[in-house]
């Protein structure tokens, strides 16, 4: 094992890497859904800001920074600075705990190549989850604005409802692999099935495909992603709970929201399309590199989706949102563990 | 090294603490968030007792406190609702006739 | 060395929170000191060794319970408290019958137990899912399903006490409902 010294460098460096690499993943999936969703309406997006307008989000950094920083008045002072921060770390805290490749040996040091491996890694994720609901119902308690509190009110009964069918869509995944840690259900499906097809959850039994589904779904509604959006919509209740934020705080909420999409990217990429398996080929530096490049591919998958179905699909009105998570997704989440426990019970 | 008994004092901090809340706040959900104070110490008690005796009988027992503090908390809080309702107020000592 | 540490950490914060709980006058204020309370017991749970617990703790308590707590709060719009004679009382009496009743507490746990073994994570001992789980299934399987069936009598009740009058049979009466103020 490594001594005490290594082992704190390697996770600064770890920590720093994963920082840089997420908040630039943030911000240029900004840049990557308002080409797409340009592009769905038959318009360009952005393409004067450096070629392509790549150079957007430095752009829209740039504007964030020097927009003034009101708070108004009538705000609750400490929780209305404390909840953007708050929407904020924990959003970036459950990277910490994604793996996104194999064990690596860089310089003499053998590491994973995650920031922590913990044996309940999942459940910390979902824990995460539960948390960043006191973002969103402070952020609009705290604005002391009629519009806030009915954006954030909704908003956090629409996450409350759906975390249930997430984490109910997971048990399925957990009885398959038998640990919560996230490496292990990793590793578990590595390999072939019959003939070429690859051994990922979501091609085992009828069962996992629905899960995944009953996944995306609860997905997109945890992050607050259209179709599931109307409590931040525009044209519902003014910008629901972050009416009453401006510049660098409503940046950490969009910031916030951005990370939450590629965390949930990457649980899904890892407990359902294998996380880093692909074809492994070539000298020793690249099979060290490619499976974090089928990661990234997967995960970029996701993302491209998310922006694909903000394009395409309308929003769903409140009490349609809120029937369709108890009385659709739930049911088929609660038929989905006990399918699979069955199918698993019955093959011992 | 921690020994056992610190965690134990600790939770009789806590629950000493929840104890006090209860007497002398005059909110009611904050009289109901000094209960959950003391059902936490007595958690805490129990995984260190579960430690001690090497015995996961205790983490199980703390298991089934959490649940039954959710059903507590669900019933208790949707009666606050009710006597907001009702009384308009929030204050136990105006709350102190069987009928209105 | 660290795990002392660790311990003295996050056991101030808890009985820092715990204080703040009591210290503050509104309600919102007290409801996110005893949301910080539970976050470090769920870190005490982990020095422990109780890893599935300390996660549960987080999800159910700090996650949920605690949400529910801050949902009545921005809906009832609870103001600050006020100081009435009674608390007064309460809290003259109150402060000195409690220090007593823990210093009666510690005293007696010191006495009891006079040689401590401490907590030591080096012998693996761990409350892992796998473990909980052997046990909740096997040997407490009914108390299990006994919750189960508590938690749905719990949402039926609170369904039922909290739905406004007029829907299902709904607390409060419409003619009481212009509310006498204080008596």
């Amino acid at each position: 094992m490594l001594s005490i010294t290594t082992f704190v460098i390697v996770t600064v460096i770890k920590i720093v890497i994963a920082l840089v690499v997420l908040l630039t993943a943030v911000a240029y999936s900004t840049w990557l859904e308002r080409k797409v969703v340009g592009h769905i309406q038959n318009r360009w997006g952005p393409q004067r800001v450096g070629p392509f307008g790549l150079l957007q989000p430095l752009a829209d950094g740039a504007k964030f920074i020097f927009k003034e920083d009101l708070t108004p008045p009538y705000v609750y002072k400490p929780l209305y600075l404390a909840a953007p921060i708050l929407s904020l770390v924990l959003a970036l805290t459950s990277i910490s705990l994604v793996p996104i490749g194999n064990w690596v040996t860089v310089g003499g040091v053998h590491t994973p190549l995650e920031i922590t491996d913990v044996n309940i890694g999942l459940l910390i994720i979902l824990g995460i989850t539960s948390l960043s609901v006191y973002g969103v119902a402070l952020a609009g308690w705290s604005s002391n604005s009629k519009y806030s509190l009915l954006g954030s009110l909704r908003a956090s009964a629409q996450m409350v409802s759906y975390e249930i069918a997430l984490g109910l869509s997971l048990v399925g995944v957990l009885i398959m692999s038998g640990s919560l840690n996230l490496r292990e259900i990793v590793d578990a499906q590595g390999g072939h099935m019959a003939f070429w097809i690859p051994r990922w959850n979501i091609f085992r039994w009828p069962t996992q495909i629905v899960a995944f589904f009953v996944y995306l779904t609860a997905a997109f509604a945890e992050t607050n992603r259209v179709p599931f959006d109307l409590p931040e919509a525009e044209t519902e209740l003014v910008a629901g709970y972050h009416t009453e934020y401006s510049s660098m705080k409503f940046a950490m909420f969009f910031m916030a929201e951005y990370a939450n999409m590629i965390t949930v990217a990457s649980i899904a990429t890892l407990l359902f399309l294998g996380g880093w398996h692909g074809p492994v080929f070539g000298p020793g530096w690249l099979q060290a590199i490619l499976p974090v490049f089928w990661f990234v591919l997967k995960v970029f998958c996701f993302i491209f989706l998310y922006i694909w179905i903000r394009g395409t699909l309308p929003r769903f009105r409140y009490d349609q949102l809120m029937g369709f998570g108890w009385k659709v997704l739930f049911p088929i989440a609660v038929a989905n563990v006990l399918a699979t426990s069955l199918i698993v019970a019955l093959q011992k | 090294m921690v020994p056992i008994s610190y965690y134990l004092v600790l939770s009789a901090i806590l629950f000493a603490l929840g104890v006090v809340g209860f007497l002398i706040k005059r909110n009611l959900i904050t009289l109901f968030m000094s209960i959950e104070l003391m059902l936490n110490a007595v958690n805490l008690a129990f995984v260190a007792f579960a430690w001690q005796w090497k015995s996961l009988n205790g983490q199980v027992f703390v298991f089934f406190v959490m649940v039954v503090a959710a059903a507590e908390a669900a019933v208790g809080l949707a009666i606050i609702i009710a006597v907001f309702r009702t009384r308009e107020t929030l204050n136990i000592d105006r709350v102190n006739l069987l009928k209105l | 060395m660290l795990e002392l540490v660790l311990f003295f950490v996050f056991g101030t914060i808890a009985v820092g929170a715990a204080i703040n709980l009591l210290a503050q006058r509104h309600p919102i204020n007290s409801a996110l000191s005893l949301i910080v309370v539970m976050a470090s017991l769920a870190a005490l749970f982990l020095l422990m060794g109780a890893e599935f617990l300390a996660a549960i703790q987080v999800i159910v308590y700090a996650g949920a319970i605690m949400v529910l707590f801050v949902f009545v709060i921005m809906l009832l719009n609870a103001g600050e408290e006020e100081r009435t004679p009674g608390s007064r009382v309460a809290m003259l009496l109150g402060f000195p019958a409690v220090v007593l009743l823990a210093g009666l507490v510690a005293w007696t746990l010191f006495a009891r137990n006079p040689h401590p073994v401490p907590v030591d994570l080096a012998g693996r001992f761990l409350g892992s899912p796998a473990a909980i789980a052997q046990l909740l299934f096997r040997d407490f399987l009914l108390p299990f399903e006994i919750t189960s069936i508590l938690i749905l009598i719990a949402i039926m009740g609170a369904v039922v006490l909290a739905s406004p009058v007029g829907t299902t049979t709904g607390s409060g009466s419409p003619e009481q409902a212009p509310a006498r103020r204080e008596e």
